[in-house]
């Protein structure tokens, strides 16, 4: 019953889609678009969580005759599926009710209204299907919605690079998911998921079928190297839509990878982990490295994502290293840690895209560097984001935390794998792990500190207002879910034990039983943690040594200037920036992972011209892996193109040539 | 009652550590001063100094938000509940548990989270370049002290503290090359985070190379009183958590009854002595390092714990 009402919501959200379309020229299609989705996602969510938690075991599938005559389209819903509906529709309300406010900001709303409603029914159309034409068909129709989004305001400078990139890489990313579902259909043209699932894999072939997969999911969700749109793409589009992109689109293609991998591929084999893990940990260190290195607040974000897939993969890779290893209780651990990430992150992502769209709409500003104080001006906004960024730096009490420490826990039990290489490895990629955390809080402090607190830095920045109430409440709504799965970890590792227990066999221990509500993932004599303890321990003694103070000591409060070593500036140009900020980490680490170098030109004693200082970065990503093929393709298609200027005679001789090879093709092979 | 005499002892641990914790600088900055042949001030200077900063008013700059007086009291709650979560005389405490060892290094990355955020507020330079150091130093220090997190929890098989502590009290730990490993980047991982020499010259002021100094710089008054106490309390966290696992003698465990704490808190107290002396007799000896040669002393710091990890990962008897 529940897989029927989703594919009916999705239908409705098509058919808004549509109505969009008819009603693009008036005012009320915004209200009605995002409060039509809001209604819809809404009521998708109760059954999303209903199936995940009351219904595991029963899975349903349905058959509708559309599509591919022989073949029609299958959809299904397991506690997988059920997990992934609840993130894309939680995050899908969360972005239609920001974007009720949001969206009347929007100068072209008949570039965005058809295709919201489109790139959700398309998101949730991916998690349910059950072949692989259905699968790629919704995959493809969220890529392409997206892309149109994308493209939405394709005026602006940029953008149109941006979404030609996205195409390119998404269209790339569908091919190698299609030439997987090639290799495991076989011959016999067997594509439906339970036949996928039955039949034998060779392990040549499967290996052959997990390179692609990683290719194809990992493009779409941002694995380096195949990131390289994320970052254009993602800030291009509008806040609420970056949000989703961000937030949400990537987990479906997180779900596209377990699907495929843990699901239907099989047993796998050990060195697929050690893959997975590999580009996990580079992700997750590079990805928040070039977010330290980003001025503009949404690209800062947009590359911050690079870094949280990181740390889902490398929860993933673990997963595969263990069930290879048959030890399923580690598997168990190691994929709740990433599921429970893919949950939080979807959670803060979006809280913070919502943040820095208010922002936008605020300031109309996305650089940080003309930004500032707006703490003052915009509070709510502020303290919103301000939850945001201490989840997504994985500070405890707060739900990012959690999910860290369940991926830190389950390398910690990974000394029991047999194979050198892998133990050689885990720890290397732990290190990269807690690096990356830690240059998160450093990002976070960074992104917050330079654009809220401090003072304005443009006149934009001193006039920013509140943003709308509708607004607000999604970002308080994504803040209180933050703090909730921070302090009630146990309820979220519950329900995702009824999905490893699908994948993997095995569950970790249940976790709303135990004393304290405190979350045990092995056994209490190796590691426990309760976030309500955290929490109210902090709270007290927070209010403790508040009382306190102002019980026995002095309560008053002068306001002056600000003290500055007895020399303030009083032009906010000599605040810190964004820049200064992340200099001494683009010493540490950017000398080797941008070759940065910076040059100082002073002029002479007497010369009253200014100093420079110049700064030169380099994308060694894009240098190494893009230019070159854009550099092949560019030439194919220029030798190409001559094709095109030919006499008749010419090309009819061109196409009797064709012809006879053709035939003299087809004369060998039989 | 077994429940409220655990509950008690937590209660005293907390206070405990609120007590010792400026007696603590006192006696280092008396050693120190001792060392260098001055007189020095008296041991129990630093709570007068608190008590004259609670007492005074406070003058918040113009430009300065919610954030900036709300911050003092969350970095000191934060560190306050980490060094009450550290065994310092005792083990097994009835909320030992809440925490294990990753998520006590974490409280301690919220409060100076929190830290940074208050010296970028009021938007002068001082501060951010105090903000923009620290978040320089932890990069490097976080990960280093995950790496000793991991080195000493594979050995004891569990993150808890109080498990770690049971082990290498136990009969199993004897000589290990991972034991030293952690230990020797555990220190080094403790000046840094401590804002000690030679990372940051805990005597200076107004000194282009300080770092925690010139985040503090727009504090006063009872703000200023409680983020000094809780840099203080961050000290004798640091140098009660390298007591407890590498000194681990003559601690109780909990219902266990009067006798053993009373035991466990003069050993407890010997043990401050020793180290607080030894870090002293470290710091009066050597000289303070160019802010960007911290990258290498914490990178070392790094290294040792990734090796000691990786010995572990190899065989558990290195």
């Amino acid at each position: 019953m529940d897989l029927i009402a989703i594919l009916a919501l999705a239908a409705a959200l098509l058919a808004l889609g549509v109505l969009a379309i008819l009603l693009t020229r008036l005012r009320v299609a915004t209200p009605i678009v995002y409060g039509g989705s809001l209604v819809l996602t809404a009521l998708a969510l109760p059954l999303a969580i209903h199936h995940l938690l009351f219904a595991a075991g029963a899975d349903e599938q349905v058959w509708l005759p559309l599509g591919l005559p022989w073949l029609g389209s299958h959809f299904h819903l397991d506690s997988l599926a059920a997990f992934f509906l609840i993130v894309v529709n939680l995050g899908a309300v969360a972005a239609s009710l920001y974007a009720l406010g949001y969206g009347r900001h929007e100068p072209a709303p008949g570039r965005v209204l058809p295709f919201y409603p489109a790139f959700l029914a398309g998101m949730n159309l991916v998690v349910v299907a059950d072949d692989a034409f259905t699968f790629l068909l919704a995959w493809e129709f969220m890529s392409l919605s997206s892309w149109a989004l994308v493209m939405a305001r394709h005026r602006e400078e940029g953008n149109a690079r941006a979404g030609f990139v996205y195409l390119a890489m998404a269209s790339f990313g569908t091919l190698a998911l299609l030439l997987a579902f090639g290799l495991l259909a076989g011959s016999t043209g067997a594509y439906a998921f339970d036949q996928i699932r039955t039949s034998k894999h060779e392990a040549l072939l499967a290996s052959l079928a997990f390179a692609l997969v990683i290719l194809g999911a990992g493009s779409k969700a941002g694995l380096v190297p195949l990131h390289a749109w994320l970052p254009l793409a993602h800030p291009a589009a509008p806040s609420h839509v970056s949000a989703l992109m961000s937030g949400v689109m990537t987990k479906v293609a997180v779900y596209g990878f377990v699907r495929i991998v843990l699901d239907l591929l099989g047993e796998p084999l050990w060195w697929w982990g050690m893959v997975v893990l590999a580009l996990g940990g580079i992700s997750s260190a590079l990805g928040v490295l070039y977010a330290l290195m980003e001025h503009d607040l949404k690209r800062l974000l947009a590359y911050h994502t690079v870094e949280n897939i990181g740390i889902i993969f490398i929860g993933l890779g673990l997963a595969l290293a263990f069930r290879s290893n048959a030890l399923d209780l580690a598997a168990a651990l190691a994929l709740t840690a990433a599921l429970f990430h893919v949950l939080n992150h979807s959670l803060f992502k979006s809280l913070l895209f919502f943040g820095s769209g208010a922002v936008l709409v605020a300031t109309g500003q996305r650089d940080m560097e003309r930004l500032g104080g707006l703490i003052h001006r915009m509070p709510y906004t502020a303290f919103a984001f301000l939850v945001g960024s201490t989840a997504i730096s994985a500070l405890p009490p707060l739900n990012g935390f959690v999910s860290e420490w369940l991926t830190f826990q389950s390398i910690l039990v990974s000394p029991q794998l047999s194979q050198w290489a892998l133990k050689f490895f885990v720890p290397a990629m732990a290190a990269l792990l807690a690096l990356a955390a830690a240059l998160a809080a450093a990002c976070f402090v960074k992104a917050f500190g330079v654009t809220f607190l401090g003072r304005p830095r443009t006149a934009e920045a001193a006039a920013a207002q509140e943003v709308d109430r509708f607004a607000l409440g999604a970002m308080f709504g994504l803040s209180a879910l933050c703090l909730l799965a921070g302090i009630f970890p146990g309820v979220v590792i519950d329900a995702i034990s009824l999905v490893t227990q699908r994948l993997v066999g095995a569950q970790m221990p249940a976790q709303l039983g135990n004393a304290w509500l405190s979350i045990i993932p092995i056994a209490a004599s190796r590691s426990s943690y309760n976030g309500l303890i955290v929490f109210a321990f902090i709270g007290l003694a927070v209010f403790a040594s508040t009382y306190a103070i102002h019980r026995w000591a002095s309560r008053a409060v002068r306001r002056s200037a600000a003290w500055d070593c007895g020399f303030p500036d009083p032009s906010p140009r000599t605040q810190y920036t964004a820049g200064s900020f992340a200099q001494p980490i683009r010493k540490e680490f950017g000398t080797l992972v941008f070759l940065a170098r910076e040059r100082v030109t002073m002029p002479l004693p007497g010369d009253s011209s200014p100093a420079r200082l110049e700064v030169r970065m380099r994308d060694l990503i894009w240098e190494v892996f893009y230019e070159p093929i854009w550099g092949v393709v560019g030439f194919l298609a220029d030798q190409l193109n001559k094709l095109q200027l030919l006499s008749i005679r010419k090309y009819l001789s061109l196409v009797f040539g064709v012809l006879v090879l053709i035939l003299l093709v087809l004369a060998l092979w039989q | 009652m077994a429940i409220i005499a655990d509950l008690l002892v937590q209660g005293g641990q907390m206070l405990l550590v609120l007590l010792l914790a400026p007696l603590l600088t006192g006696y280092l900055r008396k050693v120190r001063a001792r060392l260098l042949r001055r007189r020095g001030p008296p041991l129990f200077q630093p709570y007068r100094d608190l008590l004259r900063l609670i007492r005074k008013e406070v003058v918040v700059a113009d430009g300065a938000s919610w954030l900036f007086r709300a911050a003092p009291y969350l970095i000191f709650a934060a560190i306050w509940v980490a060094a009450s979560l550290v065994p310092t005389f005792a083990i097994d405490l009835i909320f030992s548990w809440s925490a294990d060892l990753i998520a006590i290094v974490a409280l301690l990355g919220s409060a100076r989270f929190f830290l940074a955020l208050a010296g970028l507020d009021v938007g002068t330079s001082f501060g951010g370049i105090g903000a923009s150091r620290e978040m320089m130093i932890a990069p490097l220090a976080e990960p280093a002290m995950i790496m000793i997190v991991f080195t000493l929890s594979l050995l004891a098989r569990s993150t808890q503290l109080s498990f770690v502590v049971a082990f290498m009290s136990g009969p199993d730990v004897g000589l290990r090359i991972s034991v030293a490993l952690s230990l020797v980047a555990l220190i080094m991982v403790a000046l840094a985070e401590n804002a000690r020499m030679p990372v940051d010259n805990p005597a200076t002021h107004l000194e282009l190379t300080m770092v925690h100094e010139a985040m503090v710089l727009e504090y006063s008054g009872r703000h200023l009183a409680m983020i000094e106490f809780a840099a203080s309390l961050k000290l004798l966290l640091y140098v009660s958590l390298i007591s407890a696992i590498f000194l681990p003698w003559g601690m109780a465990v909990a219902g266990q009854g009067i006798e053993a704490y009373v035991i466990g808190l003069a050993v407890y107290l010997a043990k401050l002595v020793l180290a607080g002396f030894m870090l002293a007799v470290f710091e009066t000896s050597i000289a303070k390092m160019r802010v960007f040669r911290v990258s290498e002393f914490l990178g070392t710091a790094l290294m040792l714990g990734l090796l000691g990890t990786l010995l572990l990962f190899v065989s558990r008897n290195l």
